[in-house]
């Protein structure tokens, strides 16, 4: 089924992404997050756009991935396990050639294939179907196991909320990585410092991360999540260890848009329309 | 010691699995520490490189599972039928049937097969639990060889199947080369006044009480509803022309279980008395599975009193 959509998005036409231009690309997927969740109705800005630029690295720069063969065998993985900031994931899968950037504006809307959360039998590109928080590095886990059985060297990659790292299933997954040595595994914490509630810090403390992780036998990577430079770096490093990865990259919740940074209030909220007039301008005039 | 003619239905399922294995190279086995329990070591020690233990972390058990299938492998994930229905039941639901993923769950140590170890181990609404789930294939076979045969029978549908099995020994029922089939039930007895539809251990206990009714000239049959999810509606309504009442038998609450599965079916194809011997809304408690049984009154005398009953209220 294919949808067509009339929201109305001002200043969209004719915008191309440059391929060597990553700062530019991200600024699409973020005017892109923007104007999928405002024309949806709702949707998860704040850590959407926290992810931007880690997965513009990862989709542009790391992942050994053919976008028009989706289904490659020995493709390179992403779970995205905080399924909620599928928006950003959508807008770099259709920008990386997935599928058509015109069904963005389906996002969350009956019968697209852009679901709330993502759902991967429908939406080439999307290796899980996630959205419960506490599941996708379990997952990742188990593909990183099938794929070196298989003799493959392709890597599993993962991102993850630092909010999400409360759920316990995240940490039995841990345990079983660096137990099975699997080194082709990198988990990216999103550390936002952030959640629906409050402050991560408020609700639920998980510092100190990097001790947590390497207690559990990972090798540990701090990245500045906003830096392209920053992250490269932490991604070759990865490359190269004997055991499973994490970058904790420190991000800002709702990056780009200044009412919604550092805000619990904008974790899952839609713009009106001239909070949507305003962010689209702010992230137009030149943020990141 | 084990009665002869008796036999526990996990040695069936650890069987099944060698088999699987040998016959799919895709098989591969992910447990939470209770192989020994099980008996599927015996996978570990013929497959090694095909055998992950997850240790006592359920939930990871089953993402683990999920990203094995995702990855193009066929894994069979079990712990005792409690903890891997309800433990991780988020994660089957989400990480597993929503992707449709050929994840083949056992559930051991089903029912109150697990007596002494009382109500936190006994699984009495797993198969609520799973036959709730969108796209999951529930069988809960009888014996051994039934259990052997569900485990390859997996082997050839789609999608995530669940296979509850005991711990404890029982009759023997079918041949060693028994088949098992999704949505096939298996008709041990035919009756004219009453209809039995019972599954696992209580499959045994339906036949011994069909056969107790005919002593006072009662006839009742006696279906093995193995496979409870897709249910085998077309048995049960050529079982039920002529009789006027059914009865259900299970080592599971009534709720949501084979009474379920079949009162969902009859109140719409063919509405009939249906009355459930089961557990009624309470939990377990310790004691040889035989007392505990008949405590929860899970007996032949039971089965056969229902039907008497049913049949004279009509």
């Amino acid at each position: 089924m294919k949808l067509h959509c009339d929201t109305d998005d001002p200043g969209r036409e004719g915008r191309e992404s440059s391929a060597g231009d990553l700062t530019e690309i991200a600024r699409t997927v973020r005017l892109d997050i923007l104007s999928m969740i405002r024309g949806a109705g709702s949707g998860h800005p704040g850590g959407s756009f926290s992810a931007v630029e880690i997965l513009v690295e990862l989709y542009w720069e790391v992942l050994r991935i053919h976008p028009e063969d989706p289904a490659w065998a020995a493709r390179d993985r992403f779970v995205l396990s905080k399924g909620h900031a599928c928006p950003a994931l959508y807008s770099v899968l259709a920008r990386r050639g997935y599928f058509d950037p015109s069904q963005l504006c389906t996002f969350r809307k009956l019968g697209s294939r852009l679901q709330g959360h993502p759902n991967m039998e429908h939406l080439p590109g999307l290796d899980a179907s996630t959205g419960s928080l506490g599941q996708g590095l379990s997952i990742s886990c188990g593909m990183a196991l099938g794929l070196r059985l298989d003799g493959l060297d392709s890597r599993v990659f993962c991102l993850l909320g630092d909010g999400e790292l409360q759920e316990g299933s995240v940490w039995e997954s841990a345990m079983s990585a660096s137990q099975f040595g699997l080194n082709r595994l990198t988990a990216i914490v999103d550390r936002n410092r952030v959640q629906l509630d409050d402050r991560v810090s408020a609700v639920m403390e998980i510092e100190p991360l990097a001790d947590k992780w390497l207690a559990f036998g990972w090798d540990v990577i701090v990245a500045d999540g906003h830096s392209f430079a920053s992250m490269k770096k932490a991604f070759e490093h990865c490359a190269g260890s004997p055991f499973p990865s994490v970058i904790i990259a420190d991000t800002l919740k709702g990056r780009g848009v200044s009412f919604m940074e550092g805000s619990a209030a904008w974790h899952g909220r839609c713009p009106d329309d001239s909070e949507y007039a305003a962010a689209v301008a702010e992230i137009e005039g030149g943020l990141t | 010691m084990t009665a002869p003619g008796l036999k526990p239905s996990r040695e069936g399922y650890v069987e099944g699995l060698l088999e699987a294995g040998r016959r799919n190279p895709r098989v591969v086995v992910v447990e939470g520490d209770v192989a020994r329990s099980i008996g599927s070591y015996a996978f570990r020690e013929e497959f090694p490189g095909r055998y992950f233990n997850l240790g006592i972390s359920e939930q990871d058990m089953m993402g683990e599972a999920a990203g094995l299938a995702l990855a193009g492998f066929i894994p069979f994930a079990a712990t005792y039928g409690v903890f891997a229905s309800g433990r991780a039941w988020d994660q089957i639901r989400t990480s597993i049937c929503y992707m449709n993923l050929a994840v083949r769950i056992g559930g051991a140590h089903g029912g109150l097969s697990v007596g002494p170890d009382g109500a936190t181990h006994q699984a009495l609404e797993d198969i609520a639990l799973m036959r709730v789930l969108p796209r999951m294939k529930v069988l809960v076979p009888a014996d051994s060889n039934q259990t052997r045969a569900s485990v390859l029978a997996s082997l050839e549908t789609d999608g995530p199947v669940y296979i509850r099995f005991g711990r404890n020994p029982v009759p023997q029922l079918y041949p060693p080369d028994a088949v098992v089939r999704f949505g096939r039930g298996n008709l041990l007895r035919e009756g004219t006044d009453a209809l039995i539809v019972a599954c696992g251990a209580l499959v045994a206990i339906a036949v011994d009480a069909a056969e107790s009714l005919s002593m006072v000239g009662i006839s009742a049959g006696v279906l093995d509803m193995v496979s409870i999810k897709p249910l085998d509606g077309d048995l049960l309504l050529e079982q039920t022309r002529g009789v006027s009442c059914v009865v259900t038998a299970e080592d599971h609450q009534a709720a949501g279980g084979l009474f379920g599965a079949v009162a969902e079916y009859l109140c719409r194809h063919r509405p009939l008395p249906v009355s459930p011997v089961a557990v009624q809304d309470s939990f377990g408690t310790s004691g040889s599975p035989g007392e505990v049984m008949e405590m929860f009154g899970l007996t032949s005398e039971a089965v056969a009193a229902e039907v008497l009953r049913l049949l004279r209220r009509g």
